[in-house]
Protein backbone atom coordinates (compact mmCIF):
# COMPACT_ATOMS: atom_id res chain seq x y z
CA UNK A 1 0.00 0.00 0.00
CA UNK A 2 1.36 3.35 -1.04
CA UNK A 3 -0.37 6.72 -0.86
CA UNK A 4 0.35 10.05 -2.57
CA UNK A 5 2.68 12.12 -0.35
CA UNK A 6 2.45 15.91 0.07
CA UNK A 7 5.05 18.22 -1.48
CA UNK A 8 5.45 21.97 -1.01
CA UNK A 9 7.13 24.97 -2.66
CA UNK A 10 10.14 24.13 -0.46
CA UNK A 11 10.38 20.44 -1.37
CA UNK A 12 9.28 20.57 -5.03
CA UNK A 13 12.87 20.66 -6.34
CA UNK A 14 14.05 17.60 -4.40
CA UNK A 15 10.84 15.57 -4.43
CA UNK A 16 9.80 16.21 -8.05
CA UNK A 17 12.50 17.72 -10.23
CA UNK A 18 15.39 15.75 -8.74
CA UNK A 19 13.44 12.54 -8.16
CA UNK A 20 14.84 9.22 -9.37
CA UNK A 21 11.42 8.00 -10.49
CA UNK A 22 8.96 9.70 -12.84
CA UNK A 23 6.50 11.81 -10.82
CA UNK A 24 2.83 12.75 -11.11
CA UNK A 25 2.02 16.00 -9.28
CA UNK A 26 -1.62 16.37 -8.28
CA UNK A 27 -2.35 20.07 -7.80
CA UNK A 28 -5.46 20.30 -5.63
CA UNK A 29 -7.15 22.31 -2.88
CA UNK A 30 -9.51 21.62 -0.01
CA UNK A 31 -12.26 23.69 -1.67
CA UNK A 32 -12.14 21.82 -4.98
CA UNK A 33 -14.90 19.20 -5.34
CA UNK A 34 -13.55 17.48 -8.47
CA UNK A 35 -10.14 17.20 -6.75
CA UNK A 36 -11.80 15.18 -4.00
CA UNK A 37 -13.60 13.11 -6.63
CA UNK A 38 -10.35 11.96 -8.25
CA UNK A 39 -8.41 11.52 -4.97
CA UNK A 40 -9.45 7.83 -4.54
CA UNK A 41 -8.30 7.08 -8.12
CA UNK A 42 -4.88 8.56 -7.36
CA UNK A 43 -4.69 6.50 -4.16
CA UNK A 44 -5.31 3.35 -6.22
CA UNK A 45 -2.79 4.36 -8.89
CA UNK A 46 -0.16 5.14 -6.24
CA UNK A 47 -0.45 1.55 -5.07
CA UNK A 48 -0.55 0.07 -8.57
CA UNK A 49 2.53 2.02 -9.71
CA UNK A 50 4.42 1.73 -6.42
CA UNK A 51 8.17 1.71 -7.09
CA UNK A 52 7.70 2.74 -10.74
CA UNK A 53 5.97 6.14 -10.71
CA UNK A 54 5.68 8.40 -7.68
CA UNK A 55 2.48 10.36 -7.07
CA UNK A 56 2.64 13.51 -4.96
CA UNK A 57 0.05 16.13 -3.96
CA UNK A 58 0.57 19.88 -3.93
CA UNK A 59 -1.98 22.05 -2.11
CA UNK A 60 -2.55 25.07 -4.39
CA UNK A 61 -3.65 27.21 -1.45
CA UNK A 62 -0.42 26.74 0.48
CA UNK A 63 2.08 26.71 -2.38
CA UNK A 64 1.54 29.72 -4.65
CA UNK A 65 5.07 29.76 -6.09
CA UNK A 66 4.90 26.35 -7.71
CA UNK A 67 1.36 26.98 -8.89
CA UNK A 68 2.37 30.25 -10.54
CA UNK A 69 5.49 28.74 -12.10
CA UNK A 70 3.41 25.87 -13.51
CA UNK A 71 0.91 28.36 -14.98
CA UNK A 72 -2.01 26.54 -13.39
CA UNK A 73 -5.40 28.30 -13.49
CA UNK A 74 -7.65 25.29 -13.14
CA UNK A 75 -7.70 22.35 -10.76
CA UNK A 76 -7.43 19.47 -10.48
CA UNK A 77 -4.32 19.58 -12.67
CA UNK A 78 -1.97 16.65 -12.94
CA UNK A 79 1.60 17.37 -14.05
CA UNK A 80 3.68 14.47 -15.40
CA UNK A 81 7.43 14.83 -14.76
CA UNK A 82 10.39 12.84 -15.95
CA UNK A 83 14.06 13.71 -15.35
CA UNK A 84 13.11 17.13 -14.00
CA UNK A 85 10.98 18.09 -17.01
CA UNK A 86 7.22 18.30 -17.27
CA UNK A 87 6.38 16.11 -20.24
CA UNK A 88 2.58 16.21 -20.06
CA UNK A 89 -0.33 17.79 -18.26
CA UNK A 90 -3.93 16.77 -17.59
CA UNK A 91 -6.41 19.46 -16.61
CA UNK A 92 -9.70 18.58 -14.93
CA UNK A 93 -11.09 15.35 -13.48
CA UNK A 94 -10.49 12.40 -15.80
CA UNK A 95 -11.25 8.66 -15.47
CA UNK A 96 -8.58 6.35 -14.13
CA UNK A 97 -7.64 4.78 -17.51
CA UNK A 98 -6.87 8.24 -18.94
CA UNK A 99 -4.53 8.99 -16.03
CA UNK A 100 -2.99 5.51 -16.19
CA UNK A 101 -2.25 5.91 -19.90
CA UNK A 102 -0.24 9.06 -19.22
CA UNK A 103 1.60 7.29 -16.38
CA UNK A 104 2.48 4.46 -18.76
CA UNK A 105 3.93 7.03 -21.17
CA UNK A 106 6.31 8.14 -18.39
CA UNK A 107 7.70 4.60 -18.25
CA UNK A 108 8.59 4.35 -21.94
CA UNK B 1 -14.31 -9.78 -14.83
CA UNK B 2 -17.03 -10.42 -12.28
CA UNK B 3 -20.67 -11.05 -13.07
CA UNK B 4 -23.18 -10.35 -10.34
CA UNK B 5 -26.93 -10.79 -9.98
CA UNK B 6 -28.61 -8.04 -7.98
CA UNK B 7 -32.10 -6.66 -7.42
CA UNK B 8 -31.50 -3.03 -8.37
CA UNK B 9 -28.79 -0.95 -10.04
CA UNK B 10 -28.86 2.83 -9.73
CA UNK B 11 -26.80 4.67 -12.34
CA UNK B 12 -25.70 8.11 -11.09
CA UNK B 13 -25.07 9.69 -7.72
CA UNK B 14 -26.52 13.17 -7.41
CA UNK B 15 -29.37 13.90 -5.02
CA UNK B 16 -31.69 11.71 -7.14
CA UNK B 17 -29.39 8.68 -7.18
CA UNK B 18 -28.43 8.85 -3.52
CA UNK B 19 -32.01 9.43 -2.35
CA UNK B 20 -33.17 6.48 -4.46
CA UNK B 21 -30.36 4.49 -2.82
CA UNK B 22 -31.45 5.47 0.72
CA UNK B 23 -35.06 4.41 0.05
CA UNK B 24 -34.19 1.23 -1.86
CA UNK B 25 -31.64 0.21 0.77
CA UNK B 26 -34.15 0.73 3.59
CA UNK B 27 -36.58 -1.42 1.61
CA UNK B 28 -34.00 -4.21 1.72
CA UNK B 29 -33.11 -4.14 -1.98
CA UNK B 30 -29.35 -3.75 -1.36
CA UNK B 31 -28.98 -1.48 -4.40
CA UNK B 32 -25.71 -1.15 -6.30
CA UNK B 33 -25.00 2.49 -7.08
CA UNK B 34 -22.68 3.24 -10.00
CA UNK B 35 -21.67 6.63 -8.64
CA UNK B 36 -19.27 7.50 -11.45
CA UNK B 37 -15.46 7.27 -11.53
CA UNK B 38 -14.93 11.03 -11.59
CA UNK B 39 -18.41 12.47 -11.06
CA UNK B 40 -19.51 10.90 -7.77
CA UNK B 41 -21.83 13.23 -5.90
CA UNK B 42 -22.93 15.00 -9.08
CA UNK B 43 -23.29 18.68 -9.79
CA UNK B 44 -23.45 19.80 -6.16
CA UNK B 45 -19.82 18.72 -5.73
CA UNK B 46 -18.73 21.92 -7.49
CA UNK B 47 -21.03 24.31 -5.64
CA UNK B 48 -20.37 26.07 -2.38
CA UNK B 49 -23.18 27.09 -0.08
CA UNK B 50 -26.60 25.52 -0.71
CA UNK B 51 -29.04 27.88 0.98
CA UNK B 52 -32.35 26.38 -0.06
CA UNK B 53 -32.16 22.70 0.89
CA UNK B 54 -34.83 22.36 3.58
CA UNK B 55 -33.62 21.57 7.06
CA UNK B 56 -30.34 23.47 6.89
CA UNK B 57 -31.11 26.78 8.58
CA UNK B 58 -27.64 28.21 7.92
CA UNK B 59 -27.10 26.50 4.58
CA UNK B 60 -24.82 23.57 3.84
CA UNK B 61 -21.82 23.10 1.55
CA UNK B 62 -22.76 21.15 -1.58
CA UNK B 63 -20.00 18.51 -1.21
CA UNK B 64 -20.85 18.06 2.46
CA UNK B 65 -24.53 17.48 1.66
CA UNK B 66 -23.65 14.86 -0.95
CA UNK B 67 -21.18 13.13 1.35
CA UNK B 68 -23.93 12.87 3.98
CA UNK B 69 -26.40 11.41 1.47
CA UNK B 70 -23.81 8.84 0.41
CA UNK B 71 -23.08 7.83 4.00
CA UNK B 72 -26.81 7.61 4.73
CA UNK B 73 -27.36 5.25 1.77
CA UNK B 74 -24.39 3.11 2.80
CA UNK B 75 -25.66 2.89 6.37
CA UNK B 76 -28.71 0.97 5.10
CA UNK B 77 -26.74 -1.35 2.87
CA UNK B 78 -26.37 0.38 -0.50
CA UNK B 79 -23.16 -0.58 -2.32
CA UNK B 80 -21.64 2.57 -3.78
CA UNK B 81 -19.06 1.99 -6.51
CA UNK B 82 -16.83 4.73 -7.96
CA UNK B 83 -17.33 3.34 -11.41
CA UNK B 84 -19.18 4.27 -14.63
CA UNK B 85 -21.86 2.41 -16.51
CA UNK B 86 -20.38 2.10 -20.00
CA UNK B 87 -23.03 -0.02 -21.68
CA UNK B 88 -26.49 -1.25 -20.83
CA UNK B 89 -28.99 -3.77 -22.15
CA UNK B 90 -32.28 -2.80 -20.55
CA UNK B 91 -34.92 -4.41 -22.72
CA UNK B 92 -35.29 -7.90 -21.26
CA UNK B 93 -36.41 -8.92 -17.75
CA UNK B 94 -32.75 -9.20 -16.73
CA UNK B 95 -31.08 -5.80 -17.18
CA UNK B 96 -27.37 -5.96 -17.97
CA UNK B 97 -25.12 -3.10 -16.91
CA UNK B 98 -21.41 -3.17 -17.73
CA UNK B 99 -19.00 -0.89 -15.93
CA UNK B 100 -15.79 0.90 -16.85
CA UNK B 101 -13.85 -1.36 -14.47
CA UNK B 102 -15.14 -4.42 -16.34
CA UNK B 103 -17.82 -5.64 -13.94
CA UNK B 104 -21.17 -6.89 -15.20
CA UNK B 105 -24.33 -6.52 -13.15
CA UNK B 106 -27.57 -8.34 -13.96
CA UNK B 107 -30.42 -6.54 -12.23
CA UNK B 108 -34.17 -7.00 -12.18
CA UNK B 109 -34.67 -3.22 -12.10
CA UNK B 110 -32.62 -0.15 -12.98
CA UNK B 111 -32.97 3.49 -11.93
CA UNK B 112 -31.41 6.06 -14.24
CA UNK B 113 -30.15 9.23 -12.50
CA UNK B 114 -27.25 10.36 -14.67
CA UNK B 115 -28.14 14.04 -14.25
CA UNK B 116 -26.87 16.66 -16.63
CA UNK B 117 -23.60 18.07 -17.93
CA UNK B 118 -22.46 21.66 -18.46
CA UNK B 119 -23.55 23.10 -21.77
CA UNK B 120 -20.70 24.41 -23.88
CA UNK B 121 -20.60 27.68 -25.77
CA UNK B 122 -19.93 25.88 -29.06
CA UNK B 123 -16.88 27.97 -29.98
CA UNK B 124 -13.95 26.38 -31.82
CA UNK B 125 -11.39 27.74 -29.30
CA UNK B 126 -13.30 26.33 -26.33
CA UNK B 127 -11.40 23.10 -25.93
CA UNK B 128 -7.99 24.68 -26.49
CA UNK B 129 -8.55 27.33 -23.82
CA UNK B 130 -10.25 25.13 -21.21
CA UNK B 131 -8.00 25.21 -18.17
CA UNK B 132 -6.14 28.20 -19.61
CA UNK B 133 -8.55 30.87 -18.46
CA UNK B 134 -11.78 29.20 -19.56
CA UNK B 135 -13.52 27.34 -16.75
CA UNK B 136 -16.77 25.62 -15.80
CA UNK B 137 -16.08 25.59 -12.07
CA UNK B 138 -15.86 28.87 -10.19
CA UNK B 139 -15.32 27.16 -6.85
CA UNK B 140 -12.34 25.24 -8.26
CA UNK B 141 -10.66 27.93 -10.30
CA UNK B 142 -11.75 31.36 -9.00
CA UNK B 143 -8.77 31.35 -6.63
CA UNK B 144 -6.34 31.59 -9.56
CA UNK B 145 -7.81 34.89 -10.79
CA UNK B 146 -7.00 37.13 -7.84
CA UNK B 147 -7.23 40.84 -8.73
CA UNK B 148 -8.04 40.00 -12.34
CA UNK B 149 -11.00 40.78 -14.60
CA UNK B 150 -13.44 37.94 -15.08
CA UNK B 151 -16.39 37.30 -17.37
CA UNK B 152 -19.29 35.06 -16.34
CA UNK B 153 -21.57 33.89 -19.14
CA UNK B 154 -25.20 33.11 -18.30
CA UNK B 155 -28.33 34.47 -16.67
CA UNK B 156 -29.62 31.72 -14.38
CA UNK B 157 -29.04 30.95 -10.72
CA UNK B 158 -25.78 29.11 -11.45
CA UNK B 159 -24.39 32.15 -13.26
CA UNK B 160 -25.44 34.42 -10.38
CA UNK B 161 -23.84 32.12 -7.83
CA UNK B 162 -20.61 31.94 -9.81
CA UNK B 163 -20.48 35.72 -10.31
CA UNK B 164 -21.04 36.40 -6.61
CA UNK B 165 -18.50 33.79 -5.57
CA UNK B 166 -15.90 35.17 -8.00
CA UNK B 167 -16.12 38.68 -6.47
CA UNK B 168 -14.07 37.25 -3.59
CA UNK B 169 -11.10 37.09 -5.92
CA UNK B 170 -11.67 39.23 -9.01
CA UNK B 171 -11.10 42.96 -9.33
CA UNK B 172 -14.16 43.08 -11.59
CA UNK B 173 -16.78 40.59 -12.77
CA UNK B 174 -18.86 41.15 -15.91
CA UNK B 175 -21.94 38.98 -16.34
CA UNK B 176 -22.69 38.44 -20.03
CA UNK B 177 -26.31 37.60 -20.75
CA UNK B 178 -28.19 37.23 -24.03
CA UNK B 179 -31.40 38.88 -22.85
CA UNK B 180 -32.35 42.08 -21.06
CA UNK B 181 -33.27 40.39 -17.79
CA UNK B 182 -32.00 37.45 -15.77
CA UNK B 183 -33.87 34.19 -15.53
CA UNK B 184 -32.37 33.63 -12.07
CA UNK B 185 -34.42 33.77 -8.86
CA UNK B 186 -35.11 37.30 -7.69
CA UNK B 187 -32.93 37.08 -4.58
CA UNK B 188 -29.88 35.93 -6.55
CA UNK B 189 -30.41 38.42 -9.40
CA UNK B 190 -30.78 41.29 -6.93
CA UNK B 191 -27.54 40.36 -5.14
CA UNK B 192 -25.73 40.48 -8.48
CA UNK B 193 -27.29 43.79 -9.54
CA UNK B 194 -26.45 45.37 -6.18
CA UNK B 195 -22.85 44.16 -6.06
CA UNK B 196 -20.28 46.94 -6.52
CA UNK B 197 -17.77 44.65 -8.27
CA UNK B 198 -20.26 43.24 -10.80
CA UNK B 199 -21.23 44.82 -14.12
CA UNK B 200 -23.78 43.31 -16.52
CA UNK B 201 -23.49 43.20 -20.31
CA UNK B 202 -27.17 42.82 -21.31
CA UNK B 203 -28.25 41.51 -24.70
CA UNK B 204 -24.77 40.19 -25.29
CA UNK B 205 -23.21 36.90 -26.26
CA UNK B 206 -19.63 35.72 -26.46
CA UNK B 207 -18.64 35.62 -30.13
CA UNK B 208 -15.02 34.69 -29.52
CA UNK B 209 -12.61 34.03 -26.69
CA UNK B 210 -9.30 35.64 -27.52
CA UNK B 211 -5.96 34.20 -26.46
CA UNK B 212 -3.16 32.12 -27.94
CA UNK B 213 -1.77 30.41 -24.83
CA UNK B 214 -4.32 31.75 -22.39
CA UNK B 215 -7.40 33.93 -22.33
CA UNK B 216 -6.85 37.69 -22.41
CA UNK B 217 -10.15 39.02 -23.79
CA UNK B 218 -13.54 38.14 -25.20
CA UNK B 219 -15.43 39.51 -28.18
CA UNK B 220 -19.02 40.32 -27.24
CA UNK B 221 -21.74 40.52 -29.85
CA UNK B 222 -24.89 42.56 -29.22
CA UNK B 223 -27.82 40.19 -29.72
CA UNK B 224 -30.02 42.99 -31.09
CA UNK B 225 -27.73 45.13 -33.25
CA UNK B 226 -25.02 42.55 -33.99
CA UNK B 227 -22.35 45.09 -33.06
CA UNK B 228 -19.16 43.58 -31.67
CA UNK B 229 -16.85 44.88 -28.98
CA UNK B 230 -13.85 43.57 -27.11
CA UNK B 231 -13.79 43.19 -23.35
CA UNK B 232 -10.54 42.37 -21.59
CA UNK B 233 -10.70 39.42 -19.21
CA UNK B 234 -8.24 36.76 -18.11
CA UNK B 235 -10.93 34.41 -16.83
CA UNK B 236 -14.13 33.25 -18.53
CA UNK B 237 -16.58 31.17 -16.49
CA UNK B 238 -19.44 29.55 -18.38
CA UNK B 239 -22.81 28.82 -16.74
CA UNK B 240 -25.29 28.76 -19.61
CA UNK B 241 -27.18 25.69 -18.51
CA UNK B 242 -27.02 21.95 -18.71
CA UNK B 243 -27.89 19.12 -21.06
CA UNK B 244 -29.17 15.75 -19.85
CA UNK B 245 -26.57 12.97 -19.79
CA UNK B 246 -28.75 10.44 -21.57
CA UNK B 247 -26.16 9.21 -24.17
CA UNK B 248 -25.96 5.83 -22.41
CA UNK B 249 -29.62 5.06 -23.12
CA UNK B 250 -30.21 6.96 -26.37
CA UNK B 251 -32.34 4.92 -28.76
CA UNK B 252 -33.26 2.44 -26.02
CA UNK B 253 -35.22 4.54 -23.55
CA UNK B 254 -37.60 7.15 -24.95
CA UNK B 255 -36.36 10.74 -24.70
CA UNK B 256 -37.67 14.07 -25.91
CA UNK B 257 -35.95 16.10 -28.64
CA UNK B 258 -33.59 17.68 -26.09
CA UNK B 259 -32.51 14.28 -24.75
CA UNK B 260 -34.47 14.32 -21.48
CA UNK B 261 -35.73 10.85 -20.55
CA UNK B 262 -39.51 10.60 -20.77
CA UNK B 263 -41.42 9.11 -17.83
CA UNK B 264 -45.09 8.37 -17.19
CA UNK B 265 -45.79 11.28 -14.83
CA UNK B 266 -46.48 11.28 -11.95
CA UNK B 267 -44.59 7.97 -11.78
CA UNK B 268 -40.92 7.56 -12.78
CA UNK B 269 -41.59 4.65 -15.18
CA UNK B 270 -39.88 4.86 -18.58
CA UNK B 271 -41.13 3.06 -21.68
CA UNK B 272 -39.20 -0.05 -20.60
CA UNK B 273 -40.61 -2.25 -17.80
CA UNK B 274 -38.33 -2.23 -14.78
CA UNK B 275 -36.47 0.89 -15.88
CA UNK B 276 -37.12 4.10 -13.96
CA UNK B 277 -35.64 7.59 -14.28
CA UNK B 278 -35.35 10.55 -11.93
CA UNK B 279 -33.61 13.85 -11.27
CA UNK B 280 -32.20 16.30 -13.80
CA UNK B 281 -32.05 13.55 -16.42
CA UNK B 282 -35.85 13.89 -16.60
CA UNK B 283 -36.49 17.42 -15.41
CA UNK B 284 -36.46 20.40 -17.81
CA UNK B 285 -38.13 22.70 -15.42
CA UNK B 286 -37.20 22.66 -11.76
CA UNK B 287 -33.69 21.21 -11.65
CA UNK B 288 -33.16 21.65 -7.92
CA UNK B 289 -31.40 19.36 -5.45
CA UNK B 290 -34.65 18.90 -3.57
CA UNK B 291 -36.77 18.11 -6.65
CA UNK B 292 -34.13 15.62 -7.81
CA UNK B 293 -34.15 14.02 -4.36
CA UNK B 294 -37.96 13.89 -4.47
CA UNK B 295 -38.09 12.07 -7.79
CA UNK B 296 -35.27 9.78 -6.66
CA UNK B 297 -37.44 8.76 -3.73
CA UNK B 298 -40.37 8.15 -6.09
CA UNK B 299 -38.19 6.02 -8.39
CA UNK B 300 -37.06 3.81 -5.50
CA UNK B 301 -40.69 3.22 -4.50
CA UNK B 302 -41.74 2.57 -8.11
CA UNK B 303 -38.90 0.05 -8.44
CA UNK B 304 -39.85 -1.58 -5.16
CA UNK B 305 -43.50 -1.99 -6.27
CA UNK B 306 -42.41 -3.31 -9.63
CA UNK B 307 -40.17 -5.93 -7.98
CA UNK B 308 -42.82 -7.07 -5.50
CA UNK B 309 -45.37 -7.39 -8.32
CA UNK B 310 -42.84 -9.51 -10.21
CA UNK B 311 -42.34 -11.70 -7.12
CA UNK B 312 -46.11 -12.15 -6.69
CA UNK B 313 -46.64 -13.16 -10.31
CA UNK B 314 -43.71 -15.59 -10.07
CA UNK B 315 -45.21 -17.12 -6.93
CA UNK B 316 -48.60 -17.50 -8.62
CA UNK B 317 -46.98 -19.14 -11.65
CA UNK B 318 -45.08 -21.54 -9.41
CA UNK B 319 -48.24 -22.43 -7.46
CA UNK B 320 -50.13 -22.95 -10.69
CA UNK B 321 -47.39 -25.24 -11.94
CA UNK B 322 -47.54 -27.22 -8.71
CA UNK B 323 -51.32 -27.67 -9.00
CA UNK B 324 -51.02 -29.00 -12.52
CA UNK B 325 -47.83 -30.95 -11.96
Amino acid sequence: MSAPTPVTDATFQTEVLNADLPVVVDIWATWCGPCKQIAPLLDQLATEYDGRVKIVKLDADQNPETVRAAGVTSIPTLGFYKNGVRTDILIGAHPKPVIAEKMEALLV
Amino acid sequence: MSNQEVELVIIGSGPAGYTAAVYAARAGLAPVVLAGSVTAGGALMTTTEVENFPGFVDGVQGPELMESMRAQAERFGARILLDDAVSVDLEGPSKVVETGAGETFRARAVILTMGSAYRKLGLPEEERLTGHGLSWCATCDGFFFREQEIVVVGGGDSAMEEALFLTRFASKVTVVHRRDEFRASRIMAQRVLDHPKIAVAWNSEVAEIIGAEKVHAVTLRDTITGAERELSATGVFVAIGHDPRSELVTGVVDTDVDGYVLVEHPSTRTNLPGVFAAGDLVDHTYRQAITAAGTGCAAAQDAQHYLSALDESTTIELETEEVFA
